[in-house]
């Protein structure tokens, strides 16, 4: 029995008998289209805040030191108290949360159902759209943490801010060659499909709250 | 459920009597259009990435065999399981064993185009496995019995009473307004169970990267993270076309696709994983490549550049035909421009010959294109086609036939003028009202899709000749 696999491939290789066999496979599109954005320090922030804000999300500006109040303040406007947190996630903010859900050893999904938000961090966040990546790395957590409550709060640090998408996949390469999961979030759930009225809000958190560290 | 067949012409005439649908869809796409407008002059560059795409996609198909066996490396690398389905049955049987392996007889799903064209829902029933749409339009067309009429949005012809009556009959909600905020909420209380408990997910996949294994799914309500999380087992049924060499083509794919598609300058969740990553996300990954018709598409040198698109829906969009007959009449899960080379393609010329031409060839679709498809050509190729291979049949076909006639009448103005005053006699009983409606005989086919002008009373150069 010839298998799927070969003839599939046959089929491939006798539909493309006009390509010239020295055409070399693989060939370097023209890249002359923006890579790096115009946009640097103070303004990327100014950026990746409005952005965030068009998706309906709530962004907050803070420093460093005030993270903690940031949080309890957050945590506080939604009256989230049981909150689902990566085992990495710094003491002091781990500290402010009423009673602090740690996924170590790893939460069913219906304990994940049961919070009523999760902290996290980000990889890095991109300005051009207002998109925060994920990529299961140091204060991320598994995907299923970010993605089972209905409230997510993310901290985001003002250097991890890149201009636009081609920083954004550069910086992300060396984890997705090692197989990292990746999440980009452009604002919390959202959909369209009942006379095109934008609905926020399905599956994934129905609330997304971004705390913006300068 | 599967499409009656019709031509276009019946079918569209059939459509077009629905002028509720009509406004629904003008609405709808005027909508999407100025979205995707503003969001693309945003983008100084937007010419180039739609260029990097169009060069990125062309290396893919042409050279497929290398990159698949390249993909197949790397996601088996990753801990992936990849599998090849010449047609939907492969595909469908694969599903569903992989269903057994877990002792379930569901499998919740990410809304997919491949999916739909190889009627996966309805093969899975067939099989005792019953297969739960998680995306909201697509949940509506299952409940509904109903088919897609758009790409993106696939219940657009629905308005929200019909949705709120769906819900309260097949979900039992009682206490239900058309408000879309509660009807989506409704949906999320259904579905909230089924991503906790069912063990097996499906899904298609936007990308599949040859270079490092990745596969991404594009979404926005959030259920596509869901499926491709909870489960303990993963299957992506991806048409083979789907591959994209590296991973840094992404750069170009993750800028085009959302401002094209939903007029967002980026969509809400996009999901990119690799083979399996322990302890985070499904620990069995099937990855099935789907050929389904796609190596005769390939076959054809013109008509390949169809296998680069990306499924971002900007050409029904656009399409003055699409927005006044909708999805339904093209008989395909790709309608629009798209699905006017694509289906006939896919499935053979003689299955869809009529496709070709549900098109006034005005160009719009290649303008909004983002990976550049040149549908006009492909539209014009095609037509050729039929006619050589399906129509005619070696015959001589009547439509030629009368063109040469027409070419000896231009080539000599005496017979050019003999002609125009044989033709206002001949053409007396079937001008009304300034319009020729109907021609009768082999000449019927002609006016069968269109009105024709009749030759005027008086024509300029006779007019010129009088005041000379």
């Amino acid at each position: 029995m010839s298998s799927a696999r070969d003839e599939i491939l046959a089929r491939v290789r006798a539909a493309l008998s006009d390509v010239p066999a020295d055409e070399p496979a693989g060939a370097e599109p023209p890249r002359d289209y923006e890579t790096s954005s115009p946009l640097s320090g103070e303004e990327l922030t100014t950026r990746f805040c409005e952005r965030v804000a068009d998706y309906r999300a709530n962004v907050f500006r803070t420093e460093e030191g005030a993270i903690p109040v940031a949080i309890r303040e957050t945590l506080a406007a939604h009256g989230a108290r049981r909150v689902a947190v990566p085992a990495d996630l710094p003491d002091e903010w781990t500290a402010e949360i009423p009673e602090p859900v740690v996924d170590h050893p790893p939460l069913s999904p219906e304990d994940l159902d049961g919070v009523d938000g999760v902290l996290t961090g980000a990889a890095l966040a991109i300005a051009e759209t207002g998109t925060i990546v994920l990529d299961g790395g140091a204060q991320q957590g598994r995907r299923a943490l970010s993605l089972v409550p209905d409230l997510h709060i993310c901290v985001v640090r003002a250097e991890s801010i890149v201009g636009s998408v081609p920083e954004a996949v550069e910086a992300l390469t060396p984890g997705a060659q090692e197989g990292r999961p990746l999440t980009f979030i452009s604002g919390p759930s959202a959909t369209s499909d009942i006379e095109l009225r934008r609905v926020e809000g399905v599956h994934g958190p129905r609330r997304l709250e971004v705390i913006v560290v300068a | 459920m599967s499409f009656e067949p019709a031509p276009f012409p019946v079918a569209a005439r059939r459509e077009l009597a629905d002028s509720q649908l009509r406004v629904n869809l003008r609405r709808a796409t005027t909508t999407i259009r100025t979205k995707r407008a503003a969001v693309v002059s945003e983008l100084p560059d937007w010419e180039r990435l739609r260029e990097a795409g169009r060069r990125i996609k062309a290396d893919a198909i042409r050279h497929l065999d290398e990159h698949l066996e390249r993909l197949e490396e790397s996601v088996t690398r990753a801990g992936g399981k990849v599998h090849w389905a010449r047609d939907g049955a492969e595909a469908i049987e694969i599903v569903a064993r992989v269903a057994r392996e877990h002792g379930s007889d569901e499998v919740i799903k990410v809304k997919s185009l491949a999916t739909d064209e190889i009627e996966l829902n309805e093969g899975l029933a067939g099989r005792g496995i019953r297969a739960i749409e998680t995306d909201l339009a697509e949940l509506i067309i299952q409940l509904a019995n109903d088919q897609s009429s758009h790409i993106l949005v696939p219940a657009i012809h629905r308005n929200r009473a019909e949705i709120r009556e769906l819900f309260r009959r097949e979900l039992g909600v009682d206490e239900l307004t058309d408000e879309p905020r509660e009807l989506a909420e409704v949906a999320r209380r259904y579905l909230r169970s089924k991503f906790l408990s069912v063990p097996v997910a499906v899904s298609g996949a936007n990308f599949a990267v040859a270079e490092t294994g990745a596969v991404g799914v594009v979404e926005s309500e959030g259920n596509g993270r869901m499926c491709v999380t909870l489960p303990r087992a993963l299957v992506s049924i991806v048409g083979i076309e789907k591959v994209l060499p590296r991973f840094r083509d992404l750069e170009v794919m993750l800028q085009l696709l959302p401002r094209s598609s939903t007029g967002e300058r980026m969509n809400p969740y996009t999901s990119v994983w690799t083979g399996v990553t322990p302890g985070d996300g499904p620990q069995e990954f099937h990855l099935v490549l789907l050929d389904n018709g796609r190596t005769n598409v390939l076959a054809d040198p013109i008509g390949r550049d169809a296998l680069h698109c990306i499924r971002c829906s900007a050409c029904l969009n656009v399409c003055p035909v699409y927005e006044r007959t909708g999805g339904h009449a093209y008989r395909s899960i790709y309608p629009g421009p798209i699905g006017a080379i694509l289906t006939p393609q896919l499935r053979g010329l003689e299955q869809a010959p009529t496709l070709p031409w549900a098109s006034s060839l005005c160009g719009a679709c290649y303008e909004v294109c983002p990976v550049k498809i040149d549908i006009p050509r492909l539209l014009v190729h095609l037509r050729g086609r039929v006619v050589r291979e399906v129509e005619s049949q070696g015959r001589p076909d009547p439509e030629a036939v009368a063109m040469r006639a027409f070419a000896r009448i231009l080539a000599s103005p005496r017979r050019y003028r003999a002609a125009q005053r044989a033709g206002r006699i001949g053409q007396w009983p079937l001008a009304r009202r300034g319009m020729i409606r109907k021609l009768p005989g082999p000449l019927a086919g002609w006016t069968a899709v269109r009105d024709m002008k009749p030759i005027p009373r008086q024509t300029f150069r006779e007019w010129w000749e009088e005041r000379r």
